[in-house]
């Protein structure tokens, strides 16, 4: 979706005009254009009356935003213990090879943002990958490239 | 809808919502936790929705078909238990649907395909149960998970839901507080402290604003209660917090959640606005005068947000570094107000403690560490899943009893417990019972209750590597003991693995965990070093054959291990041929093939779609 500032106005204005709500504005940023925008972050600086420095240092530091726009399907490759032992890595590798792309980065159609991440709590049934919101369990590296391609 | 006034008006709706529960009419389960849902429950669900209506059967509409929180047994999903025969169907597709309800539901019959197999002695096994998985389990904290619909607040009220709260809003805050410290009732998070001393001392200092929160900020690796619970039933979460703010006197709740986890913030959210409808939370409880609210906070996906007070700062909008300990957060917690922080699990045993007493609750475990516990026993182990069980189970019994033993019957070799702060205890240690003090005297810890099972082919220095790699991620380099010396030892742990090894090499570990134990200013510092320090203490020969021999005995690290094909298993299909990324397998079909090792990258696809055996790690 278009970065637009009436978008990120009625986002902003879902909560409260307190630093309380910085982290759940950004992640709806992240939610409804997939990265937070610049644009966003002076908009909610403005707002708050806070420094700018202040909302971007939490734009850096927690996970689960990011200031570059993401592909149209994040792919999460858990790398929790359990996932570990049962060969996470080489289901990583696998999806690297297959898409020609980096672990958290993005492929080069914006298609894919494979992100590793650290145990999404679906241990029993390791190892897990998650796309968008579909959980696979028990991948295996000679088949993740399948699963991957029925995405679109 | 009118709220509900007073506990006597309270037992009256529950009388009534009794009253319209048919229990002689069948009633169909389906398991909606996340693992099942990934595994399709949500398309047999459906399926049985339509064959019921179908088929015009009599099932009771309000209890009839329906979904429930995290039965623990993920491995089996999607889970369908069928009520009042209490049997367990695994692994249930929309095409076994007509079956179960023609012949099960009908007729009372059990389908044999379906139901669980021992994995040793293949013995089936239908009733829910008997299965030695749930068998010697002593389900507290998941007392309602797998029962309750965790979106219906009514099905939390029928099962003695929010009685707790109105037996408490009775008593004097200083009774609550006593009958918790009596119960025994250690912090479920990890530190193990104990959660009637720390209500106490937020109780004693003088404020005019105190709060309570829920740590939901799972981040262990391989734990996984806390999300079973908030998505199972999150009513119990919610219980727990209004009696533990009325004790200490606070006004408002805060719940922080892993942003990895919408079920749990989404079913949360439903739970919170059906109880503050119901007049359960927010103005004047149950007519008692006291107030309490409850917000969500979604975490921001940083490790270190479930230390306290780095949770505390990321409550506030503020980046979540934590802060030195002097003045604890009972003190000066959030907004600099006296705080009371629980974990979900510690949060959601009180209304238990509340309603039986804290002798019955005193009564189960060892004589340190009070109650049940949940774990989560995950990796080479035959049942994976959520198990609750008393404080002093044996790690033996643990993984033998309830989980079935090793994967393909392969050899035990270790338990990690604790997550990253944790440590590994070998085989040797199995008959050791499961609880605080004893985990932390051999140089792990209790943690969240992540029981991850290693076998043979799990290498230690490649685990020690794992987490510290895991660490480094997540340190927030605020304090340079861990920001620095975290790299400096996954420096050399990477070169162990990579054959690159000196002898020197342990030393220098050895003396960066000393530096990390005593110098970082937070949990996730201090601990930082017992995945080293444990597998050092246990399994120093593998750290000296990755070293002195440039062997991973295990087979797992990549550098010292060569794949190969052996020809007497080789079939000649040309499975690994035609998967081989590298392109590197040759052979004609029906022949033997060889792998051309220089070209070779070990990514390990061969070894995994040879359905023979037939290729090896060396």
């Amino acid at each position: 979706m278009d970065v637009t500032i009436a978008k990120v106005d009625e986002i902003i204005g879902r909560y409260g005009k307190t630093e309380e709500s910085i982290l759940a504005v950004l992640q709806d940023f992240q939610r409804e254009f997939r990265y937070v925008p610049e644009e966003g972050m002076k908009r909610l600086a403005g707002v708050l009356d806070v420094p700018e420095s202040r909302i971007y240092a939490m734009g850096t530091f927690y996970k689960a935003l990011s200031l570059e726009p993401r592909g149209k399907h994040t792919v999460k490759v858990c790398m929790g213990t359990a996932c570990h032992l049962k060969g996470a890595n080489q289901i990583l590798e696998a999806i690297e090879r297959g898409f020609s792309v980096k672990r958290n980065h993005t492929t080069k159609d914006k298609n894919f943002t494979v992100e590793s991440v650290n145990c999404v709590g679906a241990c029993a049934m390791a190892p897990v990958i998650v796309v968008d919101e579909d959980y696979h369990g028990h991948a295996r590296s000679s088949k993740v490239v399948d699963i991957l391609k029925k995405y679109n | 809808m009118a709220t509900i006034q007073s506990a006597d008006q309270l037992e009256k709706v529950r009388e009534t919502l009794r009253a319209g529960v048919k229990h002689d009419l069948p009633s169909v389960l389906v398991c909606f936790g996340t693992g099942c849902q990934a595994n399709g429950a949500r398309d047999v669900a459906a399926a049985l929705e339509e064959e019921i209506k179908k088929q015009g059967l009599a099932v009771n509409v309000s209890i009839g078909l329906k979904t429930t929180g995290c039965h623990g047994y993920c491995e089996n999903g999607p889970l369908v238990v069928l009520r009042p025969q209490d049997v367990l169907y695994l692994k249930v597709k929309p095409k076994d649907v007509p079956e179960i309800v023609e012949k099960s539901i009908k007729e009372g019959a059990i389908i044999d395909r379906l139901v669980y197999k021992d994995v040793n002695t293949k013995a089936a096994i239908a009733k829910y149960h008997e299965i030695p998985f749930y068998a010697y389990q002593k389900r507290i904290a998941l007392r309602n998970i797998g029962t309750v619909d965790p979106c219906v607040i009514d099905d939390y009220l029928i099962n003695d839901g929010y009685k707790a709260l109105a037996k408490t809003l009775t008593m004097d805050p200083e009774a609550v507080i006593k009958e918790i410290e009596e119960s025994g009732l250690r912090g479920r998070g990890g530190g193990g402290f104990p959660a009637g001393r720390k209500w106490r001392s937020c109780r004693a200092v003088e404020s005019d604003v105190r709060y309570v929160m829920c740590n939901g900020d799972e981040g262990d690796p391989g734990a996984f209660m806390d999300r079973s619970i908030m998505e199972g039933d999150p009513h119990s979460v919610i219980e727990g917090m209004i009696i533990g703010g009325y004790a200490v006197g606070a006004r408002q709740g805060y719940v922080y959640v892993r942003d990895e986890y919408p079920l749990a913030v989404k079913n949360l959210e439903i739970a919170i606005d059906a109880a503050r409808e119901k007049g359960l939370l927010g103005k004047n409880i149950l007519g008692s005068g006291f107030d309490f609210d409850i917000k969500i906070s979604r975490g921001g996906g940083a490790f270190v947000c479930g230390e306290s007070s780095a949770l505390m700062r990321s409550l506030e909008g503020k980046v979540g570094e934590p802060r030195a300990k002097y003045i604890r957060s009972v003190e000066k917690g959030l907004y600099d107000k006296p705080s009371v922080l629980n974990n979900v699990e510690t949060w959601n045993n009180v209304p238990v403690i509340m309603l039986n007493g804290a002798a019955w609750y005193a009564a189960m475990g060892t004589e340190g560490s009070k109650g049940t516990k949940v774990f989560s026993l995950v990796g080479k182990v035959n049942n994976t899943g959520l198990v609750e069980v008393p404080m002093g189970i044996t790690i033996k019994e643990l993984v033998e009893k309830i989980g079935g033993g090793v994967l393909g019957g392969k050899a035990f070799k270790a338990v990690q417990t604790g997550g990253p702060s944790g440590g590994c205890i070998p085989k040797e240690l199995a008959d050791l019972p499961i609880d605080f003090d004893s985990l932390t005297k051999v140089g792990s810890m209790m943690g969240s209750g992540g029981i991850i099972v290693m076998d043979e082919n799990t290498c230690m220095v490649d685990v020690a590597r794992y987490f510290i790699d895991f660490l480094v991620q997540e340190s927030c380099g605020k304090c340079a003991p861990c920001r620095d010396g975290l790299p400096r030892m996954l420096g050399i742990l990477n070169g162990i693995t990579e054959g690159k090894g000196t002898a020197e090499d342990i030393d220098t570990l050895n003396e960066l965990c000393d530096v990390l134990t005593w110098g970082a200013l937070c949990g996730l510092g201090t601990s930082a070093a017992n995945p080293v320090l444990s597998t050092l203490k246990y399994f120093k020969d593998e750290y000296l054959a990755h070293i002195r021999d440039k062997k991973c005995p295990a087979g797992v690290c990549k550098a010292l291990i060569t794949y190969r094909i052996i020809a007497e298993k080789c079939t000649g299909c040309m499975l690994c041929a035609k998967n081989c990324p590298q392109k590197c397998i040759t052979g004609e079909k029906k022949m033997p093939h060889v792998i051309d090792e220089s070209k070779c990258i070990k990514c390990g696809i061969c070894y995994d779609v040879c359905k023979f055996d037939a290729v090896m790690i060396q």
